[in-house]
């Protein structure tokens, strides 16, 4: 768009009761939102343990140490010197390894007990619900919390279900339970959008107004990114000139200043510069401006797909608009274009094996999440459910064994990356966590035995450095199962 | 086989067959075997002998002629059996046309679906099947599921065949109903309904299975079941085959128990999220549970006392449990997993065995006439499998595997997919 250039040859015009009246200041402004105030972490070093750092490195009879909620040190043991009042685990035949992530949960937006009160995960009322975010339906007292914590998980990423095809935003979350969402949102996580496309939109809107075909959702999401990229350009131009009034004020301000410093000193009254109105601020549009956030890159896409057809439309509609697509979820064919994800560097969540119980999911393989991780894709292993999410660590290794067994050379640490680096990567948050690396957030998991063993219990879990969960102690019950289950010692039910 | 008016709705025993033609002598030699949960047996040999095995031992001789397996370094156990599963029921859970298990209870269906045999559309070319084989499955319990009565299940292999009569082991095997949540569309909403309708559906079975010639002349009163669904119902009220019950609360189990007692036949509870609670009510009764020890959410309100350890307290109490994947056809080869999870949950490692071997083969009651399952001893079926290490690890694949004496291949629609793309096509 064209702005037109001051002139200052100009005279300005005039006016005797000049003021430049800004609507920007009659917008309320947000208040600033501050997470719960926490404890300070204790030092806790961790001693004669086998360390997996999922950065490569193995130590055996390893030592770590973690103060102020950071990883500060790592080495074989005896190295390290536990500072005063520190925590001392000693960790002997013990394995230690980053805290599991979960890239796609639903946890707390489809909290047990699963009832139409509770069913808050698909906003299933139109095809793209940009606007809505998991973290509005999210309750930090899921009883699936406690059970995730108590297989590892220290972080998830909570998305909205897959009704939609643009679903709303998903939340970074700490696998701990609290009272809010704002005491768990993981600091620092970028804002994610969750996409899908294929079966479930079909299924949900093929007898209401659609899409009823992939033509119409490929359609629909077309129409969808460019009314996001026509909005962003409104918001664009409008910056622009709100940029050039914003200039002018200051220079009729300035001229203004001269004009009353002559007009004192003549005792005359002398006029000010006509005061210009400012622009009209395009309308704000939550819906358009999650995916104009897209199309920027501040928010990252985050696409339920799983055939290589489907992926193929994404990536094309990611080409068109010029965004790019931080992950496909489930992508259970993307072992069939894992040269493109890797080129493209499009990473994928996974399952280690489900399959099958959909048409789209009918050619599922156990080698996919390998033949990805050859290929130079990066991958995860993901839970998309509350149960599975308990044994994430073991859903590596049966990937990982499905793929020695193929011939695909998969490391122990390649595997524990699936679960841990790669979908902190999915998450935006692979500079805070995700590996035992020194500078990193402690989130910290203690195995009984090595993760990728089915006899493998989670024995000790550290989030940023505070124990969260000790099996000794059992799971913490939620509000919900107090009273009112095993755990929570109900009536006449409680732990023999 | 007779095959009088009603004879097809009585209990059919088939060997499996279509072994014939592939029967062979079979040596499993230098093994690790476990002959039953319990009973181990290091360096030992393997004799399978046509459908059967012949001999299980340390030094036992081996017929001249046999196909010898090396089995040194490796795992022999008997092949394991899914205790409630859908395969070769449901090919594509979320496809209408791909899915013959199951009642949606749509309008106008009261739920009461008793004469349904899971083997009139049971597809032993499931491409599930040959994918549960590579978990080291070789029989499972084809269970219908939905309304307030399912139908009839039946026992299979898990052999390669192209019909169901070359695979059935029993059927029918049992009624299976459900109570609890899931039957209260069924039930107008309420759990004593549903009990209510079930005691009336017997109580109608029993009184026209006496009754048949009156009935055919119109000279009983009204039943409240058609014909064909009361004369499934009285396989259970002349007590030859069990009922099975899909139930999760401790109150709906009772419920059952208490069902059976009337009945005088054996129960099978299905799912049991808090058949701990009533361990000892079970255990009384011989009731056996089949549950899923993975499932550990209270996603409803008939399983808020759900348990991680559920299975273990169960079998110290001396309750039969079986473990098993409920339903999930394409997840079934996951059932040795689950089994070691439940290890992992303080089941004895040998209960674990047991809940997915011997237990399985007995918990819906004694199989007359054919042979025994779920262990390797002279006579037994020759369901066996051979795994590279212990069969609930993550480590561990199955080498071999072998259904009434016959190898199965362990390639699958999966292992072709593999193939065809272990390379990738050149770029166009």
């Amino acid at each position: 768009m064209v702005v037109a250039p001051p002139a200052p040859d100009k005279a300005p015009e005039i006016d005797l009761e000049s003021t430049w009246s800004d609507p920007e200041a009659l917008v309320p402004q947000p208040r600033k939102v501050t997470q719960g105030a926490r404890l300070p972490a204790r030092a806790v070093l961790i001693r004669h343990a086998t360390i997996l750092t999922a950065a490569g490195k193995r130590l055996d009879d390893g030592a770590i140490l973690l103060e102020d909620g950071r990883i500060t040190a790592l080495g074989a043991d005896g190295t390290l010197a536990p500072p005063e009042g520190a925590l001392v685990v000693d960790a002997t035949g013990k394995f230690v390894t980053p805290g599991i992530i979960d890239a796609h949960s639903h946890i707390g937006v489809y909290p047990a007990p699963a009832t139409a009160a509770t069913s808050d995960g698909n906003e299933a009322t139109d095809p793209n619900t940009a606007g809505v975010a998991a973290e509005y339906a999210y309750t930090a007292q899921d009883p699936a919390i406690a059970r995730a914590l108590a297989g590892g998980v220290t972080a998830a990423l909570i998305l909205p279900g897959s009704a939609n095809l643009i679903g709303g935003r998903g939340v970074t979350v700490e696998m701990r339970q609290a009272r809010r969402i704002d005491d768990v949102r993981f600091p620092g996580a970028p804002s994610v959008l969750k996409m899908a496309c294929g079966e479930n939109p079909k299924r949900v809107y093929g007898r209401k107004a659609g899409p009823q075909t992939r033509m119409g959702e490929y359609a629909a999401f077309r129409a969808a990114f460019q009314a996001a990229a026509d909005y962003a350009v409104k918001w664009k131009q409008y910056r622009a000139r709100r940029a050039e009034w914003e200039r002018r004020r200051a220079r009729a301000a300035m001229l203004d200043a001269e004009v009353d410093k002559k007009a004192k000193a003549s005792g005359k009254r002398l006029p000010h510069v006509k005061p210009e109105p400012a622009p009209d601020a395009p309308g704000r549009d939550a819906r358009l401006e999650a995916i104009a956030g897209v199309l920027s890159g501040e928010v990252l896409a985050e696409v339920h797909c799983y055939t290589v057809r489907d992926m193929a439309q994404l990536l094309a509609i990611s080409d068109q608009f010029g965004f790019d697509i931080r992950a496909f979820h489930h992508a259970l064919e993307a072992y069939k274009i894992r040269d493109l994800l890797a080129a493209r560097g499009v990473a994928i969540a996974t399952w280690s094996d489900w399959w099958g119980f959909k048409l789209e999911a009918f050619d599922g393989i156990m080698e996919n999440a390998a033949l990805v991780s050859e290929a130079g894709g990066r991958v995860a292993i993901h839970s998309d459910s509350s149960i599975g999410i308990q044994r994430l660590n073991q859903e590596a290794a049966k990937a990982m064994w499905a793929g020695r067994n193929a011939g695909i050379d998969i490391s122990d640490d390649t595997a524990l990356r699936w679960v841990t680096a790669n979908p902190a990567w999915i998450l935006g948050i692979d500079k805070d966590t995700g590996t035992l690396e020194p500078g990193k957030r402690a989130d910290v998991v203690v195995w009984s035995a090595n993760p990728l063993s089915v006899y493998a219990r989670a024995e000790v879990v550290l989030i940023a450095g505070r124990v969260a969960y000790e099996r000794g102690k059992g799971n913490q019950p939620s509000d919900f199962e107090l009273g009112n289950s095993a755990l929570g010692a109900g009536s006449a039910g409680g732990v023999k | 086989m007779k095959r009088g008016a009603f004879a097809g709705l009585g209990m059919v025993v088939i060997a499996a067959a279509g072994a014939v033609a592939h029967a062979e002598v079979v040596a499993i030699e230098g093994a690790t075997v476990w002959t039953e949960p319990g009973k181990k047996l290091d360096g030992a040999t393997v004799v399978i002998d046509g459908k059967l095995i012949a001999a299980v031992g340390v030094g036992v001789k081996v017929p001249a002629g046999a196909r010898k397996v090396d089995g040194r370094g490796l795992v022999v156990t008997a092949g394991f059996i899914e205790a409630a599963s859908s395969l070769g029921l449901t090919e594509i859970d979320l496809e209408d046309s791909a899915n013959d298990g199951s009642f949606g209870g749509g309008a106008g269906d009261e739920g009461i679906h008793a004469a349904f045999r899971v083997t009139d559309g049971y597809n032993t070319s499931s491409v599930a099947i040959p994918i549960a084989r590579t978990g080291g499955l070789t029989s499972a319990i084809a269970a219908p599921m939905g309304g307030l009565v399912s139908g009839s299940s039946a026992w299979v292999t898990l052999a390669d065949a192209p019909g169901v009569g070359d695979v059935v082991v029993r059927a029918p095997l049992a009624m299976h109903v459900t109570l609890g949540d899931a039957a209260l569309d069924s039930a107008k909403g309420s759990r004593g309904k549903a009990i209510e309708r079930l005691r009336e559906l017997f109580d109608d079975a029993a009184a026209f299975m006496a009754r048949k010639g009156d009935y055919e002349r119109n000279q009983t009163r009204r039943f409240a079941a058609s014909r064909l669904d009361l004369l499934a119902l009285g396989e259970v009220t002349a007590r030859r085959i069990p009922l099975a019950v899909r139930a999760h609360r401790a109150s709906d189990i009772q419920a059952a128990l208490a069902l059976g007692r009337e009945l005088g036949v054996r129960v099978v509870i299905i799912g049991g999220s808090e058949a701990w609670r009533v361990a000892a009510d079970l255990a009384r009764a011989k009731a056996g549970v089949i549950l899923d020890p993975v499932e550990n959410m209270p996603w409803t309100f008939d399983r808020l006392y759900v348990r991680d350890d559920g299975a273990a307290l169960l079998a110290a109490a001396g309750v039969a449990v079986a473990i098993s994947t409920i339903g999930d056809a394409p997840g079934a080869r996951s059932l040795r997993q689950h089994a070691g999870v439940a290890v992992a949950g303080g089941m004895p490692w040998d209960a674990a065995l047991a809940a997915v071997t011997t237990t399985p083969a007995t918990i819906y009651g004694p199989v007359a006439k054919a042979p025994v399952r779920g262990k390797l001893v002279a006579r037994a079926a020759a369901d066996v499998v051979v795994w590279s290490g212990d069969p609930f690890e993550l480590s561990t694949r199955v080498v071999h595997t072998f259904i009434g004496g016959v190898e199965q291949s362990l390639e699958n629609r999966q292992s072709a997919l593999l193939r065809k793309y272990r390379k990738l096509p050149a770029a166009p």
